[in-house]
Formats: C-alpha cells, sequence, structure tokens
C-alpha cells in the first residue's frame, strides 16, 4: 500500500468517526421530537431530515456548498464569528457525511424510542424524577439499541458517501480525499487498478466489522437485561 | 393528612365530576370498570390534568385551573403503584427499588429507610434479580416498595391486586395492610372488589357512571354498594376460643358470630364480612339447622333488580344484606320493619 492509500483510509475513519460522535446528540434529540413531540411543523421537520435520503447526492452536496462555502450565509457566519471552515477542508467532508448519514441514524433511534413503553416514563416521574432524569435513566437507556444501530448506519454510510463529499469538498488528496474517492480516483489513472482493489477490500473489511460489532454491542446488551 | 378533590374532567364522552374530602389512612375508590376511578387517581398523581377543579394535600394546592396553577407530578410527592407493576425492565430490583432516593432529599415525606422496607415487603431475597425474572406478586410488592422508598406523602394504588390470581392475591394483601398499619402513609386506593375495601379501607368513596355517589366510613358505605357480589361488614372483637371444636366466638353489635378458629387473642377487634348471598333470611328462629350463625333482625330496605332482591336488614344497629329470589320476598311477605332471623352459610375474616 502506498502512503496516499494510507492517508485516504486515515481520513475516511476520521470523517466517518467524527460525522457520527458530533451528529449523535443532534440524532437523539431530533429523533426523540418526531417520536413523543407534539409541535406544529413536526411533518415539515421530518421531511427535512429525510430530504438527504431521497434527493440526489451531488444535489445535497451542491446545496452544501451553496450555503457552507466560504461565501455561503452560513459559511460565512461561521467563518468570521468562530474561524470554523467546512470548504474544501476535512470537516467539510465530516458535515456532508453527517447530513447523508443523518435520516438513517434519526430513523433507527426514533423507532427504538417509540417502541418504550411511555408508562414506564410516568412511573419514573411519580418517584419524583425531572422529565430530563427520566430521558437520562430511562429512556436513553432503553432506547440504547436503536442508537447503536443508528450510530453504526451513520459511520457505514460517512464510509461510503461520495457524491456529495466530492461535490462539497472537492477531492484533495490528504484533505477532502476519503477512501471512495481515492477509489474512483485510482479508476481513472493507467495502472491504478491494483490500488483501487486493496482500498476497496480495505473498504469492505471495515464495512463489516463495524457491522459485525454493532451486532455484538446489541447481543451484550440484550444479554445483560435478561440476565437475572 | 387530608385530600380534599374537587374536578370536572370530560375524555370523549365520558366525563368525570368527583368531589370529596378524605380521611386519614387507607381511602377506597369503589366501583365499576369504567366509572372513572383511575382518571381520577390519574389527576390525583398529576398525570391528567383536569378540565376544571381544585386537588389539595395537606393544604397543598396541586392543581388549580382557575389560578392556572398545575404542580407537575415529578414535584407532588405522590407515591404511585399501578395495576402493572411499571418496573424498569433495565434495571435490577434493587436499583428499581433505589430509584426515587435522588428526590427525596429534604422533601419531608415519611422516612422510609431501605432496609425497612426490604424486610416489610419481604423482598430481600429478590434484590439483585431482574424485574422479568419476578411473578406477578413479587413485582407488586417491588413496585410497592419502590413507590414507599421515594418517601411519598400519599400512596395512588391503582388496583394494585386485579392483575393477580386469588393465591398472589392474599400474599399481597397482608404487605399492604402492614404497610397502612406501620409506614404511616395515607393511601388512596382503587378497588372493584368489595373483599378488598372492606379489608384495608378506613373511607370509602363510591364511583358510579363518573359521578361520587357515597362517601364514608367502610361500615356506612360499603352495604350500600351497587355491586354484583354486594355484603356487608360488621366490625367484631375476637370473644372466646373453643379449642375443642376449633371454633372461635365474636362478638358483634349484631349478635355472636362462631366461626373456624382464628389465631388472634382474645379481645382482638376483626372485621367480617359476609356476601349477601350467603345471607337466608327465616321467619322463625331456625331450629335444627346446621348453620352455626343466626342472627335477629329488622327489614330496613329492598331493593328489587330483576329476579332478584337485596334485602338490608338492622340487626341491632348492625347493617346486613341478605340477596334473595323476588319469589322468596312475596312468598315471606318480607316488608320494612318485619323481624327475621338471618342464616349465615359463610363468613371471611379481617383483622383490623
Amino acid at each position: 500500500m502506498t502512503a496516499e492509500e494510507w492517508t485516504a483510509v486515515r481520513l475516511s475513519l476520521l470523517v466517518a468517526v467524527t460525522a457520527t460522535a458530533a451528529s449523535l446528540p443532534f440524532g437523539i434529540a431530533i429523533a426523540w421530537l418526531l417520536a413523543r413531540g407534539r409541535f406544529w411543523g413536526k411533518s415539515l421537520v421530518d421531511t427535512l431530515v429525510h430530504l438527504p435520503l431521497i434527493l440526489p447526492p451531488v444535489v445535497t452536496g451542491y446545496l452544501l456548498l451553496i450555503l457552507f462555502g466560504k461565501r455561503g450565509p452560513i459559511g460565512e457566519f461561521l467563518n468570521d464569528t468562530f474561524g470554523i471552515v467546512f470548504a474544501f477542508r476535512w470537516t467539510g467532508a465530516a458535515l456532508a457525511c453527517a447530513v447523508m448519514g443523518f435520516p438513517l441514524m434519526v430513523r433507527a433511534i426514533r423507532l427504538s424510542i417509540e417502541a418504550i413503553d411511555t408508562r414506564l416514563e410516568s412511573a419514573a416521574g411519580t418517584l419524583g424524577a425531572h422529565p430530563l432524569f427520566v430521558f437520562a435513566t430511562i429512556t436513553l437507556p432503553l432506547s440504547l439499541p436503536g442508537v447503536i444501530a443508528g450510530a453504526i448506519l451513520c459511520f457505514a454510510k460517512s464510509m461510503g458517501e461520495f457524491g456529495a463529499t466530492i461535490t462539497f469538498v472537492s477531492n484533495i488528496p490528504g484533505e477532502t480525499q476519503t477512501l471512495p474517492s481515492a477509489i474512483y480516483t485510482l479508476t481513472q489513472v493507467p495502472g491504478g487498478d491494483a490500488g483501487a482493489l486493496r482500498l476497496t477490500a480495505i473498504s469492505v473489511v471495515i464495512s463489516m466489522t463495524a457491522l459485525l460489532g454493532s451486532e455484538l454491542l446489541a447481543r451484550s446488551i440484550g444479554a445483560r437485561r435478561v440476565a437475572t | 393528612m387530608s385530600l380534599d378533590v374537587d374536578i370536572e374532567h370530560s375524555h370523549g364522552a365520558f366525563h368525570l365530576s368527583a368531589r370529596f374530602v378524605s380521611e386519614p389512612g387507607v381511602t377506597a375508590l369503589f366501583g365499576r370498570s369504567g366509572s372513572g376511578k383511575t382518571t381520577l387517581v390519574n389527576i390525583v398523581g398529576g398525570l391528567i390534568r383536569p378540565d376544571r377543579g381544585r386537588v389539595t394535600v395537606d393544604g397543598q394546592v396541586l392543581v388549580d385551573t382557575e389560578r392556572r396553577l398545575f404542580v407537575p407530578k415529578h414535584r407532588r410527592r405522590i407515591g404511585y403503584v399501578f395495576q402493572d407493576s411499571r418496573l424498569f425492565p433495565h434495571l435490577s430490583v434493587r436499583q428499581n427499588l433505589l430509584y426515587g432516593r435522588w428526590f427525596t432529599r429534604g422533601n419531608g415525606g415519611a422516612v422510609a429507610e431501605f432496609d425497612a422496607v426490604v424486610e416489610l415487603l419481604g423482598i430481600a431475597a429478590l434484590l439483585d434479580r431482574r424485574p422479568e425474572s419476578l411473578s406477578g406478586g413479587e413485582k407488586q410488592r417491588v413496585a410497592l416498595g419502590r413507590a414507599l422508598l421515594a418517601h411519598p406523602r400519599l400512596l395512588l394504588m391503582d388496583e394494585p391486586l386485579a392483575s393477580l390470581d386469588e393465591a398472589r392475591r392474599a400474599e399481597i394483601l397482608p404487605y399492604i395492610e402492614r404497610l397502612r398499619d406501620k409506614a404511616g402513609v395515607p393511601i388512596l386506593y382503587v378497588s372493584h372488589s368489595v373483599a378488598e375495601v372492606a379489608r384495608l379501607a378506613t373511607t370509602v368513596v363510591i364511583l358510579a357512571d363518573g359521578k361520587v355517589t357515597a362517601v364514608g366510613s367502610v361500615l356506612d358505605i360499603l352495604p350500600l354498594a351497587d355491586t354484583s357480589d354486594g355484603g356487608s361488614v360488621l366490625d367484631a372483637v375476637v370473644a372466646r376460643h373453643d379449642e375443642g371444636f376449633q371454633l372461635t366466638t365474636l362478638a358483634s353489635a349484631a349478635g355472636e358470630l362462631q366461626v373456624p378458629r382464628l389465631s388472634a387473642p382474645r379481645g382482638t377487634s376483626v372485621r367480617a364480612y359476609i356476601r349477601a348471598r350467603d345471607v337466608m333470611l327465616s321467619l322463625q328462629p331456625p331450629q335444627e339447622i346446621s348453620a352455626l350463625n343466626v342472627l335477629a333482625g329488622k327489614v330496613a330496605q329492598i331493593t328489587p333488580s330483576g329476579a332478584q332482591a337485596d334485602v338490608r336488614l338492622d340487626c341491632n344497629g348492625a347493617v346486613l344484606t341478605a340477596r334473595l329470589t323476588a319469589k322468596s320476598v312475596q312468598r315471606l311477605a318480607l316488608a320494612p320493619g318485619r323481624p327475621v332471623y338471618a342464616v349465615i352459610k359463610s363468613v371471611s375474616f379481617e383483622r383490623s
């Protein structure tokens, strides 16, 4: 493996982990809102969250470029006030991956929250627990399998995200060239087949490890729950 | 403790309109299913916001729709034991019991110590187990302990025994009695079982179709209860034991009753519950009859219902109800004021 290939693998892992970790709190909050909230405009929020799932990834990437680019309304604001830059940086790749993985994450978490018996939550309330404490000690632990599944889905999506990423932050080796971009680049140059194949194998291994890991984690949670 | 409820609440076509003040001890909310008992308890517990009205406990206002006041359930310090125990499935029994401990500091509720509660409810052996491995009766005992350890100033129990079979009920009832007698927490107890109410309650509130039809002490109210298994409650004292025949004689206002040997010392107060269909009436003092218990009284009121009639007797001030066929009522020419003899076929007893 060449140094560039390694860089792509490391960058992909960094981007995927960052995208998953950063979007998880928002994913849980939105999932909870959609599962339990009763507010005006709920279906609008639902649609917005699912939009990246149905839009062509290139469109999502282009919208991100318009909004979060150096001259974009949000990008300019973030740059001026916090010094955060997304355009053509690995952070932008992470943002694109997070947006693309978000609907998958929210769906999984929302389903598991909806499956929780709300009567358990009201029982916790009668014992004196504040709603936030109820959420942390009852709702969240009981929806943990869904949270893990959602996080893994988002991670896997991030490892494979191509269209939105390349549109938003381009394909800069060492900065925004993730695994899929690197594979794509290698297939475009003569003699790149061997490298593309190596990266493909690595990609398969990482995805399968993530899936297996989530399976084991979910099983151990389930086992802990039925243990007497 | 005094609980003062005056609320109105509509849910679909159902309208609940209830007003009562309860005394210390166990207040039973009694009525058929669908009469609004659970809705009323949920309003007291803060799970439902009433359309209109006030709820106060010990002078503290929990709900007052006029003043737009609503104390959320986690700030009410009202324990709730649900029909389905609602134990947290991801926590052990011990963790379930201790769940409320974070919020009890300085809340001024009845102080219940962990070890004392565990012993009171007999759940020491279950502490490290998970809720799903418990039997129905064990679950309800843990749920009771969990509510108690949150140091409530009032305990709500919504048919805590309804999901259990007869044997499990018999297993739990003594614990609730011990709770009433030892823990000193006032209880609002929902039930549609006359036997449970007779055994536990000091005050009875009868609900029918969303309205309170009667409030008062269990001795006055229960005979009036509109139930399918109606019966009467007599307060009595253990007078003496007959070791030879293994019988115990009880003295009550209505007269003496002989029952199978009770393991209670002389002088113990007991509460006898006599089902209406276990009472026969005779115009003459019955002779050469196998039943041991015959009480003399006067017919006070006859309430016909189809082919049957409930005959309320006044036995020296105590109320006894007999369920007869309409034909028997006519054959004996029963009418208010007529002296009769009540033959009691069976009595169930609870210590009080």
